[in-house]
């Protein structure tokens, strides 16, 4: 996390009658920092993003965005949230630059302004030779592109996106991870939610998992991977040499080799021994031809700690079911 | 605590927003042709009557709007149908189009509060129908003096213009009901099908229905029957009955308003008529008098529909 704090949840409760959507969970998230919400439809997701922009009545708990309560001072936590809704809409019968025009007034910018905004905003989206066209004729991708534009004409120092990446082409998937990135790089804070981990995976700093209302697992990819997964690096080294799977094996920190192919090793250790292998292989003279860590991945995290506690994981609270 | 800022921050944008989709709309120009059409023939047939039978009629101007020559009807009754069905046709898919098109919750995670997107899809409606209605009022003044060659005296303009505000109301009544149901049902369709379906029974089968129910209540009494004469406690009670119907109340208002002999809108007793000279026309004001409750209850009905809706508006979940 960098420096402060924008968004601060504590034992936040959703409730609808008896059923909780989302029960006591506390998260925070920092200036420009990455914070996915994953997990499956309906584990309360979308409605913590409702309850942070002040769209839909806090049950209990305290919530802070920038400063403001949502639920008392709305105008001011939406002036400074950029929003991008779970399959955003627009006025198809209207022109992209029209769209963002009557977002633009709504939130109250001048003329002059405004139209610059809306320019900057679309031309890093990369949608400038399509302002005048209908959205109607936007493909998906296009229109979730017209959502961020939305959000960068804003100028907004949150952007909270709920399954931006949901039902996209992977060309299209990798031009949004793109442009998110690019809301890290301007300190712009991203809260996005998920339901699949691995497209999100690699641009989130930390992430939550969530099941059935809770925040089963927080923090980053690599700490969750350490303490699921059992921890334990795993390098994989492609390099000729006799007997070079016994001189890994002596590096401190290596708890075991494995043959995994021609001239392709395993290593199992307790930390990163990429340097020390590297030497190895040199200082006997072989050809290293590949040497990778393996990062952990979200789903086996995630498979891996809902198969040690199955009755909270993939199935679904009732009640639970109104957050989808 | 209270919220902060203005509920009506926005309200301007949306209203321009919402007014200029309502008159560009394809959905717009066919009503708007549909009311001309229907106007100027129901206007042709009462220039006919009127030149038919050139009586020495002080009002004679006003007779544009009531006078009706089979088959048509005349013009106000002709209103009377389009006008709901117009205000309906603006309102039916007001608010869950936002949600159908997924653009509620991004419009609401802008600084606006929910009354803002509420009351400025009422009011653009609203102008809207104001628009429309003055336009069709302008038609008929202008028609009627071409064709007619008097030019109207300041009470007819007067009266004429009383009428225009009132269809205005009522117009607001239909347009608050039809963004009711737009927001309570989530497919466009079931509302439009709920309003239509209410429109008609309110407007249609409920006068018939309530001199039904009126002798349930009050039996009708047999000496009056004898006499064949309608019995005073039911017909009270019907006419009590029949004003739960917008229609009911309008059509009161339009007699008296456009027909300055009118001198109640109720049955009357015989002694209440003594002294009186039938047939004299009554000032404007004693008009209003006579129309002013029940133009009341048109306002009242459009606020109480308007408060309904918005009381379940801001209950909703903004997810789709």
């Amino acid at each position: 996390m960098t420096g402060e704090t924008v968004i601060e949840a504590n034992g936040l409760t959703k409730k609808y009658g008896r059923a909780v959507a989302v029960d006591h969970i506390s998260f925070n998230v920092g200036r420009g920092e990455i914070f996915g919400l994953l997990g499956p439809n309906g584990a309360g997701k979308t409605t913590t993003i409702l309850m942070l922009l002040g769209l839909t009545e806090i049950s209990g708990g305290d919530v802070n965005v920038l400063g403001f309560n949502p639920g008392r001072e709305p105008l001011s936590v939406k002036r400074r949230v950029g929003y991008l809704p779970d399959t955003v809409g627009f006025y198809d019968q209207l022109s992209a630059a029209d769209n963002l025009r009557y977002t633009a007034r709504l939130i109250g910018f001048k003329k002059a302004e405004r139209e610059k905004r809306i320019a900057d905003g679309l031309a890093r989206v990369g949608l400038t030779e399509f302002a005048d066209k209908r959205v109607g004729t936007f493909s998906r991708g296009m229109r979730q592109r017209l959502g961020l534009a939305e959000i960068l004409m804003k100028g907004a120092q949150i952007a909270i996106l709920d399954e931006p990446t949901s039902g996209l082409d992977p060309h299209a998937t990798a031009e949004l991870l793109g442009i998110i990135r690019g809301f890290k790089e301007e300190g712009v804070s991203v809260l996005l939610s998920s339901h699949l981990l691995e497209r999100v995976q690699s641009v989130c700093d930390r992430v939550a998992l969530f099941s059935g209302g809770h925040i089963a697992l927080m923090g980053s990819v690599a700490e969750l991977g350490r303490e699921v997964l059992g921890g334990g690096f795993v390098v994989d080294i492609e390099a000729d040499g006799a007997g070079l799977a016994e001189r890994l094996a002596l590096i401190p920190g290596v708890s075991g080799v494995e043959k995994t192919g021609i001239s392709k090793l395993r290593l199992h250790a307790d930390r990163d021994v990429r340097p020390e292998a590297a030497a190895e292989v040199v200082a006997m003279q072989g050809r290293l031809k590949f040497l990778g860590v393996q990062e952990p991945s979200l789903d086996a995290i995630y498979t891996r700690y809902f198969e040690n506690k199955p009755d909270e994981g993939m199935t679904v609270k009732e009640g639970a079911r109104h957050a989808a | 605590m209270r919220r902060e800022g203005s509920a009506f921050q926005g309200l301007g944008v949306v209203v321009l927003k919402e007014l200029s989709d309502h008159l560009t709309s394809v959905r717009m120009r066919v009503l708007e042709w549909l009311i001309v059409l229907v106007a100027l023939a129901a206007l042709y047939g009462a220039i006919q009557q009127i030149k038919d039978t050139t009586a020495e009629d002080p009002f004679l101007f006003l007779r544009l709007f009531t006078t009706s020559r089979e088959p048509l009807p005349s013009f106000v009754s002709f209103l009377s149908f389009l006008v709901p069905l117009m205000a309906i046709g603006l309102g039916f898919d007001a608010v869950n189009s936002e949600y159908n098109r997924r653009t509620m919750s991004r419009i609401l995670a802008q600084p606006i509060y929910r009354d803002a997107l509420m009351f400025g899809k009422f009011l653009a409606g609203l102008i809207t129908l104001a628009i429309s209605l003055v336009t069709l009022w302008l038609l008929v003044i202008g028609l009627g003096l071409l064709l007619i060659g008097i030019p109207p005296g300041a009470e007819e303009i007067g009266r004429s213009f009383l009428f225009l505000l009132v269809t205005i109301i009522y117009s607001g009544v239909w347009l608050a009901l039809a963004l009711l149901f737009s927001i309570v049902f989530r497919s466009a369709a079931t509302a439009a099908l709920v309003t239509l379906g209410i429109w008609l029974f309110v407007s249609f089968i409920w006068p018939v229905l309530a001199g039904a129910v009126a002798q349930i209540i009050v039996p009708l009494d047999p000496r009056y029957v004898a006499l064949g004469l309608p019995t005073p406690g039911t017909a009270e009670t019907e006419q009590i009955l029949a004003r739960l119907s917008p229609s009911t109340l309008f059509a009161e208002v339009v007699v008296a308003i456009l027909d300055p002999t009118t001198r109640s809108l109720g049955p009357i007793y015989l002694s209440q008529l003594q002294g009186a000279v039938l047939g004299a026309p009554l000032p404007i004001g004693e008009s209003i008098l006579i129309a002013w409750p029940q133009t009341v209850g048109l306002i009242a009905g459009t606020i109480m529909l308007f408060v309904i809706g918005y009381v379940v508006f801001q209950r909703q979940e903004v997810r789709a």
